[in-house]
Order: C-alpha cells, then structure tokens, then sequence
C-alpha cells in the first residue's frame, strides 16, 4: 500500500500496532481506540512519541473529543467504499471538534471516492500502489462549484 | 421572510444540497424525501424517508412539520413527526441532522432493515428524535442553512407564468358539458380547480379501459407535448399516479383539449375513480414479480368499464404491485392487491383501507389469497358490499374505516370462514 498526501505519495512514517503487539522503543504510532482508552497515560507519557488512534466505522469520534491535543493522526476506516460513516466521523472532527492534526482514510479508498473524502476533512488516503495519481487528481477537478463545504 | 407554501422552491433548494453531498452519498440504503404545499396530500408525504409538510405556525411563521421513517416495499410503515414545526430558515441544517445520526446509525448488516424506517422502529420515534434535536442544535451553528437572499434567488426562478386576466365563468365551458356527456364526465372527474380565474388544472389520464396502466406511445406523448404548448404553457408533469397534469389550462380552451386528447386514446374520465389503477409492470417484465399486474389491472378495467358505474362507486384508489417489494404501492390503496406465487401459481392477496393521503394508513389483508380466476369477482364482492353499506354520499374509504373490515370479510368469505379466520 502506498501513502497520499497533498497530491503526492509520501513514505509512511507511522506504525501500525495491533493490540497484542509489543511497541518500538521509538517512532510514531497508530493504536486502535480499545488501546487509547485503556491505556493512554502508559502510551503518552514514557515514550513521547506521536500518537495516532484507529477507529473502525461503529466507533463515535465523540469518545476521544477530550483527547484530541494528545492525538496527532485519526485513521478512519471504509470497509467497503459503499459505508459512508467515516465521512460523518471526519466532519465531526474537522468541524466539531475542531481536530488539526492528520485525518486517514483506510480500507476501501477509491478515486471516485477521493474528492467526497477531500472535503470531509480527509488528508491522507492509504491507496494501492501505483495509483495513476495524474487521474485521481482529475476527479478532484471534476466537480469545481461544490454546493456543499468549502475545499 | 416568505410565507407562501411553494414546495416547488424547497424541493430545488433540497436537491442542490443533497447532489454529491460528501457526507450523505453512501447512507445504508436509499432515501426519499417528500414536500407537500397543501393540506390535502397528494405526495404520499408520509410515506417517505422524510416527510415535510409545510405549514404556518400561530404567528404567521412558515415552516416544516418533519416526519421520518415513511416507506412501503416489504416493510409499510408510516412517518412519524420527529418535529412538529421547524421555522423554514433551518430546513438543511435540520435535514442535515437527520441524515448524520441515519448515516452513523443506520444498519449496514441487512439491506431489508437498512431503510431509516427500521431505525425509527428499532430506535423508538422518542429516542430518535433526542438524537436528531442534538445533533440539530449543533449542526443550526455550522453554516448549513442558506441566507435568506440565496433562498430568494432559487425562489425567483419559481415565479407564476403570465396569465391572461379571464372571467370566472365560461359560457360554452358550461354548455359543452351539456351537449357532449363524455367531455362532462372528464370535467367531473379529470379537471381540478386553478387558483387563476378562468383557468383549471387538466389531468390527462393514462389509464384507458383495457390498456397498460401508465403507458403512453411515442405518438401519443408527441401529441402531449404539442397539447401542452398549445394549450397549457408549455409544462407537462408527471403524477405518482402515473397520470400527466397539464396545469394551466384556460376553461375556454378545455373541451378542444379533451378532443384532441380523446383523438389520440388519451380523454378517458376515469381519474380517482376504480380503473384508475397504479399497477407495477409486474411478472410481464420484472425480473423481481411473483405475478403478472397489468393483465389483473386490465380485466378489472373491463369488468367496471361503465363510467355510469365508476361515477356511482365514486373515489377509489386501486393499487397493484406484483411482488412484496410494494412499487404498485398495494398497502396504500383504498383496496391493494398484492401478487404472489403459491407452487408456481399466481394468487393475489386483497388489502382494504389503504390510503396514501393526509390520512395515511397501511390496507389490511383480508383473508386467504385468491387465484388469478377469482381476483376480479373478489373485488367486485368488495365494491358490491360497499355499494349497500354505505351512507349517503359516503366514499369507499370512509365507509371502510366507518364498517371496518368485517362486512367485506362476511361478503368474501362467508360468516363460518369468518369464525375460523
């Protein structure tokens, strides 16, 4: 899988750890939302690393509002490009909450699909690789007088 | 601020809002939002996924009653009010709420229960509507709602044609419906008062005896669209009855129209009355259908086919669907007859009371299904009872919702099938 931020395909400096798995001494990390509210203090404090929390789409961004200065990145999940949640739990962030730091699409994430991401707060897309990055920009400027939010 | 009830503007303003809409594109299932302008539904409003129902508050206000969770198909449930006045300036930000908690709650597991319908079930009207007005009383602080100029700009493109200034009365309007019976029929049952003097609102009927219900051929909508322009400023709509409306047509104009209509098989006199019939193209054409609709539709034509007759039974809506999946909209029909395959065979199963009005209600199953030879007698039996039951002047719903189902069971069954039912 490839990274795509701001147009580009970046190298992905985050780790994903599963709940089971012990963590690098450094480095940043995506832990699942069980493991933030379990045990936030012992992932923040001694490691003093970035923070990312995972959440699938039936888990509320609601349950991390209070966490939001300690988080970095939000991964967000589309199962299937057909579950349309996470476009909700992104405005909530963005809109709501007011969360700054990275918003990631994971799962299912589509060109077509890319554009409506966009402009729910999404900045970074974990695609296939070797995404014709010309095309997906493309659909991007498909639709250039949103009725909705701004870009 | 606007006060005129003009569904038109908000049904535009909707569609801009919900086209592409980032958030909304991927709900659980699809979604159907109904306006009305007026008391007198004739959007089936509370059979949608959301119901407005614009309305005036004590001061004057204009706004929404909201109603959620309407639908047909296999599962026939009627709206409930999640709000029962939403001042007008909230409307997107209002729909906008209701469409989030849908999309967060709404089941993915099982398309037959994805419907907002099984939520507001599932959920409670009570719960849900917590929800929504929480959700709401964030969402009306975002930026959603249009500024008043912008709903006045999308308003502009909604004016009134330019009428021509006419007398209330037509005298050979009058005459004509003397002279030739069939023109006075169809002014009796296909023309509808115009809010313009001189004018009515023509409704062309697609339902000629013996025909495919909602089918016109190309010759026949070319003809249409001339009649239109000619006679009715150039608009045609289209009603879910699967009727046309030609909605600004001067009295002095109406008898030539109903002529030329009547040239091309299209001035039948039958609208609201029982060979008005919404039917589904049924197992004719549909992959989906257990029974065939149009042929069942087409006999039941053919049996009430004396306008003397139709006029007597008065207004009735017959609806049939040829598969559990309701698009003949049978549970809304004042009589509903539902198709479906018993060991290979076609049955259909009757319903009574439906009705897709201000008065909403869900027609009941009477009895066991009856075969394809017996559906048309069935019905009969039906409008036979209600013949001599009824009171004077009373139509076939009110007499049904007056009797209940007992006297129509007693006529189709007999009183020991009753016992045991």
């Amino acid at each position: 899988m490839s990274l795509l931020k701001a147009g580009k395909i970046i190298t992905d400096t985050w780790t994903r750890i599963e709940d089971d798995q012990e963590f690098a001494e450094a480095g940043a990390v995506i832990v699942s939302l069980e493991c933030w509210l379990n045990e936030s203090e012992s992932l923040r404090k001694p490691r003093n690393e970035p923070i990312g929390v995972s959440l699938r789409n039936d888990q509320s961004p609601s349950q991390i509002i209070d966490d939001l200065e300690a988080i970095s990145l939000i991964q967000l999940d589309f199962p299937a490009y057909t579950d349309g949640r996470a476009y909700s739990a992104a405005r909530l962030l963005r809109q709501r909450y007011g969360f700054k730091g990275e918003i990631r699409a994971a799962g299912n994430v589509l060109r077509d699909q890319y554009p409506l991401m966009l402009r729910c707060g999404f900045d970074a897309f974990i695609v296939n690789e070797g995404i014709d990055l010309a095309g997906w920009q493309t659909s991007v400027e498909a639709m250039d007088t949103p009725y909705h939010l701004p870009k | 601020m606007p006060s005129r009830r003009d569904s038109r503007v908000w049904a535009e303003l909707i569609r801009q809002w919900s086209s592409l809409h980032p958030e909304f594109t991927f709900l659980p299932r699809k979604f159907k939002i109904a306006v009305t302008g007026s008391p007198h539904d004739r959007t089936a409003v509370k059979f949608h996924d959301i119901g407005l129902i614009l309305k005036h508050d004590e001061d004057g206000n204009l706004g929404f009653e909201v109603l959620v969770g309407g639908g047909l198909g296999r599962t026939p449930m009627i709206g409930r009010t999640v709000r029962e006045f939403l001042p007008q300036q909230y409307l997107l930000s209002y729909l906008e709420a209701i469409l989030r908690v849908y999309n967060q709650l709404g089941r993915r597991d099982n398309k037959y229960k994805a419907r907002i319908k099984i939520l507001v079930h599932e959920t409670g009207i009570d719960a849900l509507r917590e929800m929504v007005e929480e959700e709401w009383s964030h969402v009306k602080e975002e930026g959603v709602d249009l500024p008043f100029a912008e709903v006045d700009r999308v308003r502009s493109h909604f004016t009134d044609p330019t009428y021509d200034v006419l007398p209330d009365h037509d005298h050979s309007f009058a005459v004509k419906q003397f002279e030739d019976p069939m023109f006075g029929r169809w002014v009796r049952a296909n023309l509808a008062p115009h809010k313009m003097p001189g004018y009515v609102i023509a409704n062309v009927s697609l339902k000629p005896i013996g025909g495919a219900p909602g089918d016109v051929t190309a010759a026949q909508m070319e003809a249409v669209a001339d009649l239109a322009d000619k006679y009715s400023l150039g608009e045609i709509r289209v009603a879910h009855e699967q009727n046309l409306v030609l909605a600004d047509v001067k009295m002095s104009d109406a008898y030539s129209l109903w002529k030329k209509l009547d040239e091309v098989q299209l001035g039948t006199p039958n609208l609201g009355l029982i060979s008005d019939i919404i039917a589904c193209p049924g197992l004719d054409y549909c992959a989906l259908a257990n029974a065939r609709s149009i042929p069942v539709a087409q006999r039941l034509q053919r049996r009430f086919a004396d306008f003397s007759r139709q006029f007597d039974i008065g207004e009735l809506t017959l609806n049939i669907s040829g598969c559990i999946n309701a698009c003949g909209h049978h549970h809304a029909g004042h009589i509903g007859i539902l198709g479906v395959d018993r060991r290979g065979e076609e049955y259909y199963q009757l319903t009574l009371g439906g009705s897709a009005d201000e008065n909403a209600s869900i027609g009941k199953i009477v009895g066991p299904a009856f075969s394809n030879a017996e559906i048309v007698d069935a019905v009969e039996t039906v409008i036979d009872t209600y013949l001599s039951i009824r009171a004077n002047g009373e139509a076939f719903i009110d007499t049904y919702r007056r009797t209940g189902e007992e006297p129509f069971k007693i006529a189709l069954f007999g009183e020991k099938q009753n016992v045991a039912a």
